[in-house]
């Protein structure tokens, strides 16, 4: 371990440490405009330089790696006159036009400017411009104010795998882009409007709608997949202006999907405000009591088995738990929040969560994927696969979809009959599985939601079991979701109780005439024209497939308006914060169960949101502990039988508009047709 | 003077046939077995007793460079010789011809170099423009490797040793040793930070010596006639010889090989024909390439040149490429064309290059005009002291000497400059702009 | 000034691959560097697609190498757009490549550079319409001691002056081959009126160019 010293005080650091990362332990700030703790060191911005004692020139801190003996001064006339100079020539070709900048009050440069700059400036010759590029519909360049840090190359090459940035050209006239017009592929590209230092690339959907200093943060919980990304939602009044991610090291880290970042348009749009009651077959505007009425009038004299509920793939835990309490109350088994149909059970909590949890892919060095695409069904997973994989050591196999995963790997088939001769050992994929220290697999909703579903999931327990996936303090059995309600609604059971009916048995019942009530919670991704012959509750925030078949509608509130509970894939407990009240007559969901409940005599046994988070965490103790993961037991689990030999395809037909809210979103459908469109059409 | 029997580049001028038989007229591959049965150690030591510095203009000396190569050879990282052939620094023309008037010889010192360095792969980078240049190496390495010079067994020595031509494509950053590497994987010519330095991770990360043309062409002469005979010519720590190019207002602009030391004027005179319209008629010499600071006459009356004593001048011997400028010249200008030159030649990756440069060249234009105030004289002193030292690479360097250099023998000459502008303007009638 | 700007869509062409004989050129290029380096033949292959293509590099020349050496397609655009030799644009059959820096400046590159003008109506970075000339100023070329010079295509010529230069210039609009090198005859970059080094070894011209003065 090096020592060294920096301004008089001598450190011990870890070898590879570098000098700026050194200094940074001792907090001492060091200015930086290329350095980025994710990123390879470039080196290029040198505003970093410090003064190393028998250097002649001051050094990069950054790029040089602290040694035995060194001693560094980051405070001395060298370095002020290094700071200041390489600060004037940032600025000389740098536009002055913070007041109409939208990096204004949150720009490095500005701030560095303030702290290192001269007060004026000296520099009489024209600036340079630079002509606009198009990057696609999310970010918006103003490639002027580029400082040519190359963050945002380096982002593209290193973490989201789409080589497509590049600087082109030299001297003063190199740019940053993609030399011929087009939009960057990428599910992750919002983060590099996070990383530029300067207002070169800001937001388009964001831009000119806010300042910094207006808005109101509230540290929440991302829903858009299962992922559970850590974000920041940013509040002006009553509207969401925008998403940022919060740093989460065993999660998100600090990037977030462009789902995640910029579907919040769709919080605006299409809103289920106010309740609504279908008259003469006409959704008409209601009051509460209106529809609580109507409600309690379809549920009279019913049997509790002819009324069931789905629960949909937004829901938090706690709207779930009271709805389940309610059907609880008037004796339906009928309730499910499997709305794909996946054939996961509650019973073997290790059968349906990511039991290696989204950091421990870092530990892996073999992944058999099966039935999914990570890259759309929860990007956040696979940057870490491929930031795994980039450190080299990591092999890759896919039984599935065959797309661009921005990792290299083996294609082995696309479906069970693969799966089968994976397990059998005949292909080749099986020695690297055998000869791994720390094999996983990651099986997709793709694979589950089938008919056989239940066989596959044995089937690849047994290929976990046969390959040494699972062993002491390693469970490389993973099973990837996409919906942010699904393990919440695992783990309280939200599923068919004794002789009860399932999604599929409540659709066909409900065609049959056996279910004559549904309760609708967000469920959104079921054929609901099965449902015309029953009386339909949606409770929701969208006016969306739900709701329009709906006898009754519910405004509810969405993600940002709301305390809930959400647990990710990993089945790591979290808590969503309410941003904003939802809008007009909307209620949080489970206040509109509570309610409904006191309505027809079988009041729901909480009051607030504390009693009922006590209740649910004596119900089911994994809520005691928020944002903690615990291996589960390792149990069998899944279905006998032969699996079908139909291909595994990917739950998701299309990265940007997967639910209510990003099928709401102008910005979402942009996306879809700029970015996925034309990549398909190439 | 030199006498011939001393010089190495006996067909300098291309008299002679370039090609095999040619060169085996003049001495080379004679022995070249036998100069790798000298063994490493007793190559590397004959090359430090030489006191050989690098040719390319950083004048590190050679046998100190080659000592820092693994001495063990790792088959995952093999180690590489990386011949610098980028020769592109304005005033510096030898190495073009060594390459078309006696390519065996770089060729042999490539082997033998490599031998002595563990590499049994070495590259030559050759810039671009150097298209007939190319093809003379290309053609030499063909006979080499049809003569059994080159690849197993090369020339009977008992190492393999393969040679690969590459050429670059237009860029004078790519003579920087770490953008050459860069472009020879392929990539923008971009410097690299250093550390870690070449020998450490090179070509390919793998342990790598770059070298000047010239440095490697003269190591087989000097085996075989020993390092002291090498460093019996020049100064201590400025011995040798070497090949100068004098051009500009000289009478008979040439190429030349001399001594190290030689005085400046004596090279001028001597074998460039003097100055052109005699010595009282210099104005100021660029003594080593582009980005060594100009001497006025005065110091070129006594300046020698070798590192030590154009060190004394505040300038440097660079490449020894003499850039002689007479009492015609626009010195403001011809200096604005090198910050021109500079600016149009940064990589464009660091701040104060990217940036410094501009801004440089467009303060010397108008100090061209003299459409400036004369503290921005200083202004831009300052600015070329923020560049100078900041940079990834020494270009930073090389475009603020010049500038400096100027300033510090011509600030009269600029000021006069902006007066008469001022004048000129105010006899128009208009008022004084500070830019336009 | 250089022909770095990329040509307009409707000048670019669709498609682009190797001639066979290019290709193995190429394929031989590639096995010069180790396994898994191709990248390293990007320039060279990139110098041979603009060969191929009229000394202009279009981008789906760029794309091809790029598909071809198995490397993102914009590290073949930023290489292509680093180097000042490939070409972006259409350029003439003759592409004049006036060196201004300071060394030929001094000898007078003006003069060479109005001598072009007076002869082909064009300046740097014009092309002229017969699609005869291109010209552009460069940066050094490396033969300072036999300044002025131009490099046309692949040849340099030097030691020009205005005349030299219009002379030059008439030959290449003659459909003739000037000679290359010093257009004063000088052998290399050896003093123009008699050498005063390796006196014994001069060739016959070279003393008789001597014995004269």
């Amino acid at each position: 371990m090096p020592k060294l010293t920096i301004d008089g005080i001598e450190i011990e650091v870890e070898k590879g440490t570098s000098v700026l990362q050194a200094c940074e332990q001792l907090g001492i700030e060091i200015p930086r405009f290329c350095f980025h703790d994710r990123l390879s060191v470039p080196a290029n911005c040198r505003m970093c330089l410090v003064e190393m004692e028998r250097s002649p020139k001051p050094i990069a801190s950054c790029a040089m790696p602290a040694g035995d003996g060194m001693v560094i001064h980051t405070n001395s006339d060298v370095v002020h006159k290094a700071r200041k100079g390489v600060m004037e020539f940032l600025l000389i070709n740098h536009p002055l036009d913070c007041p109409i900048c939208d990096q204004g009050g949150e720009c490095d440069l500005q701030d560095q400017a303030m702290a290192y700059g001269f007060d004026r400036s000296r520099f009489a010759e024209n600036k340079r411009a630079v002509k606009e590029k198009y990057l696609g519909p999310l970010i918006k360049t103003f490639m002027t104010r580029c400082i040519h840090c190359t963050r945002c190359i380096r982002f593209a090459d290193e973490i989201a795998g789409v080589p497509e940035l590049g600087a082109t050209g030299r001297s003063e006239h190199m740019e940053i882009g993609t030399y011929i017009e087009k939009a960057i592929t990428t599910e992750l590209s919002g983060n590099m409007i996070d990383i530029c230092p300067v207002g070169a690339l800001t937001s388009k959907p964001y831009a000119f709608s806010a300042r910094p200093w207006e808005l109101k943060r509230t540290e929440t919980i991302d829903v858009m997949d299962a992922v559970g990304s850590n974000i920041r939602v940013d509040s002006r009044g009553g509207e969401v202006m925008r998403t940022l991610p919060r740093l989460h090291e065993a999660i998100n880290e600090e990037w977030i999907s462009d789902k995640t970042r910029f579907a919040y348009d769709g919080l605006r749009r299409q809103r289920l405000d106010r309740p609504y009651v279908r008259r003469d077959g006409k959704l008409e505007q209601a009051t509460w009591p209106e529809a609580f009425g109507a409600i309690a009038e379809a549920m009279e004299g019913l049997e509790g088995s002819a009324m069931a509920a789905i629960a949909g793939d937004l829901c938090d835990v706690e709207a779930m738990y009271a709805l389940k309490g309610l059907m609880a109350s008037v004796g339906s088994p009928n309730i499910d929040c499997r709305q794909d149909g996946a054939k996961l059970q509650p019973d073997v909590r290790a059968s349906y969560l990511f039991n290696t949890g989204i950091a421990g892919i870092e530990e892996a060095d073999a992944i058999l994927i099966v039935g999914s695409n990570p890259r759309w069904e929860a990007a956040m997973v696979n940057a870490r696969i491929r930031k795994r994989w980039l450190q080299g050591g990591l092999k890759v196999g896919v039984i599935g979809p065959q797309v661009d995963l921005t990792y290299r790997y083996d294609y082995l088939g696309a479906g069970p009959d693969t799966l089968k001769a994976l397990a059998d050992g005949s292909i080749e994929f099986a020695e690297t599985l055998k000869s791994a220290k720390k094999p996983m697999l990651i099986l997709g909703q793709g694979a589950l939601t089938r008919d056989d579903g239940g066989q596959v999931l044995a089937a690849t327990r047994a290929v976990a079991d046969g390959f040494g996936m699972v062993k002491d303090g390693w469970n490389g059995f993973n099973v990837l979701h996409t919906a942010a309600a699904r393990v919440g609604g695992l783990d309280i059971g939200f599923v068919p109780g004794e002789g009860g009916r399932d999604v599929a048995g409540i659709l066909a019942g409900a065609g049959e005439g056996a279910i004559k009530l549904v309760w609708l919670l967000g469920a959104d991704e079921i054929d609901s024209s099965a449902l015309s012959n029953a009386f339909v509750i949606y409770q929701g925030h969208h006016g969306d497939r739900g709701a329009h078949a709906a006898d009754v509608i519910l405004p509810g509130a969405a993600y940002p308006e709301k305390n809930g509970t959400y647990v990710n894939t990993e089945g790591r407990v979290q808590h969503a914060k309410m941003a904003v009240f939802p809008p007009g007559d909307a209620r949080e969901d489970w206040t509109i169960l509570r309610a409904f409940s006191q309505q027809i005599g079988k009041a729901l046994p909480f009051d607030d949101l504390h009693q009922l988070r006590r209740k649910l965490a004596e119900d089911h103790p994994v809520f005691a502990e928020i944002d903690r993961l615990h291996p589960a037991e390792w149990q069998p689990f899944g279905n006998d039988g032969e699996m079908g030999s139909a291909v595994f395809a990917s739950p998701i037909e299309t990265f940007y508009m997967t639910d209510p809210i990003s099928r709401a979103s102008i910005t979402m459908a942009k996306c879809l047709d700029e970015i996925e469109g034309r990549a398909a059409a190439e | 003077m030199l006498r011939d029997e001393d010089r190495v580049f006996t067909n300098l001028y291309g008299w002679e046939d370039w090609g095999l038989a040619g060169a085996r007229a003049r001495g080379v591959w004679s022995n070249t077995k036998d100069l790798v049965a000298m063994g490493r150690e007793k190559i590397i030591s004959e090359v430090k007793e030489s006191g050989l510095r690098g040719r390319g203009g950083a004048g590190f000396p050679t046998g100190i460079k080659w000592s820092f190569m693994p001495k063990e050879t790792d088959p995952d990282r093999p180690s590489y010789l990386v011949i610098n052939a980028d020769e592109s620094e304005p005033g510096a023309c030898k190495d073009r011809d060594i390459m078309r008037f006696d390519p065996h010889r770089l060729i042999e010192g490539a082997l033998v170099s490599s031998f002595a360095l563990g590499a049994h792969a070495c590259y030559i980078y050759i810039r671009g423009e150097f298209y007939n240049e190319a093809s003379h190496i290309q053609v030499a390495i063909d006979e080499a490797y049809e003569a059994g010079l080159l690849g197993k067994n090369a020339a009977d020595s008992g190492w393999d040793f393969d040679l690969y031509l590459h050429r670059g494509a237009g860029a004078y950053i790519c003579g920087e040793e770490t953008a050459l590497l860069e472009s020879l994987e392929g990539k923008k010519g971009q410097p690299r930070n250093k550390p870690p330095f070449p020998a450490g991770a090179g070509l390919y990360s793998c342990p790598t010596t770059v070298n000047n043309v010239e440095t490697i062409a003269v190591v087989p002469e000097i085996l075989r006639r020993g390092g002291l005979w090498f460093s019996s010519f020049g100064r201590p720590k400025n011995e040798g010889i070497k090949l100068y190019s004098i051009s500009g207002h000289v009478a008979q602009p040439c190429n030349i090989e001399e001594a190290m030391g030689i005085p400046l004027r004596e090279l001028i005179d001597r074998h460039a024909g003097g100055v052109r319209g005699g010595w009282d008629n210099l104005k100021a010499v660029i003594p080593g390439g582009a980005s060594t600071p100009m001497i006025p006459r005065d110091a070129c009356e006594t300046a020698l040149m070798d590192f030590d004593g154009l060190k004394e001048l505040q300038s440097g011997l660079g490449t020894g490429s003499v850039i002689v400028m007479d009492q015609s010249t626009d010195v403001i200008y011809a200096i604005a064309r090198l910050s021109y030159f500079y600016m149009d030649e940064s990589c464009g990756q660091c701040t104060p290059c990217r940036e410094g440069t501009g801004w440089m060249w467009r303060v010397m234009q108008r100090m061209v005009k003299g459409n400036a105030e004369v503290e921005e004289i200083d202004m831009l002193l300052e600015v070329t002291k923020e560049v100078e030292g900041h940079t990834i690479c020494a270009h930073g360097d090389a475009a603020a000497w010049p500038i400096q250099g100027l300033i510090r023998h011509f600030r009269p000459e600029m000021e006069q400059r902006i007066r008469d502008y001022r004048d000129r303007v105010h006899a128009r009638g208009a008022q004084p702009i500070a830019a336009e | 000034m250089s022909f770095g700007t990329p040509a307009p869509e409707d000048q670019q062409p669709d498609h682009f691959e190797f001639t066979a004989e290019n290709l193995e050129r190429a394929r031989k290029i590639i096995a010069k560097y180790p396994e898994g380096r191709q990248q390293s033949a990007v320039l060279p292959l990139l110098d041979i697609a603009q060969r191929q293509n009229d000394n202009w590099l279009p981008r789906a020349a760029m794309d091809y190498v790029a598909d071809l050496l198995e490397i993102p397609r914009i590290r073949a655009y930023e290489v292509a757009s680093f180097y000042t030799m490939f070409n972006k644009a259409p350029v003439g059959r003759h592409l004049i490549m006036v060196c201004t820096t300071t060394p030929c400046w001094l000898c007078g590159s003006d003069d060479v550079l109005r001598a072009i003008e007076d002869k082909t109506g064009l300046r740097p970075g014009q092309n002229g319409d017969d699609g005869m000339f291109s010209v552009v100023e460069v940066e050094c070329a490396g033969a300072c001691v036999n300044a002025p010079m131009v490099q046309i295509n692949d040849d340099y010529y030097e030691d020009l002056n205005y005349d030299r230069m219009v002379t030059l210039i008439d030959e290449l609009k003659d459909g003739k081959t000037p000679t290359v090198g010093s257009q004063t005859g000088r052998h290399g970059s050896q003093a123009q009126a008699g050498p005063t080094s390796l006196l014994d070894r001069r060739p016959p011209d070279v003393v008789a160019a001597a014995s004269e003065d």
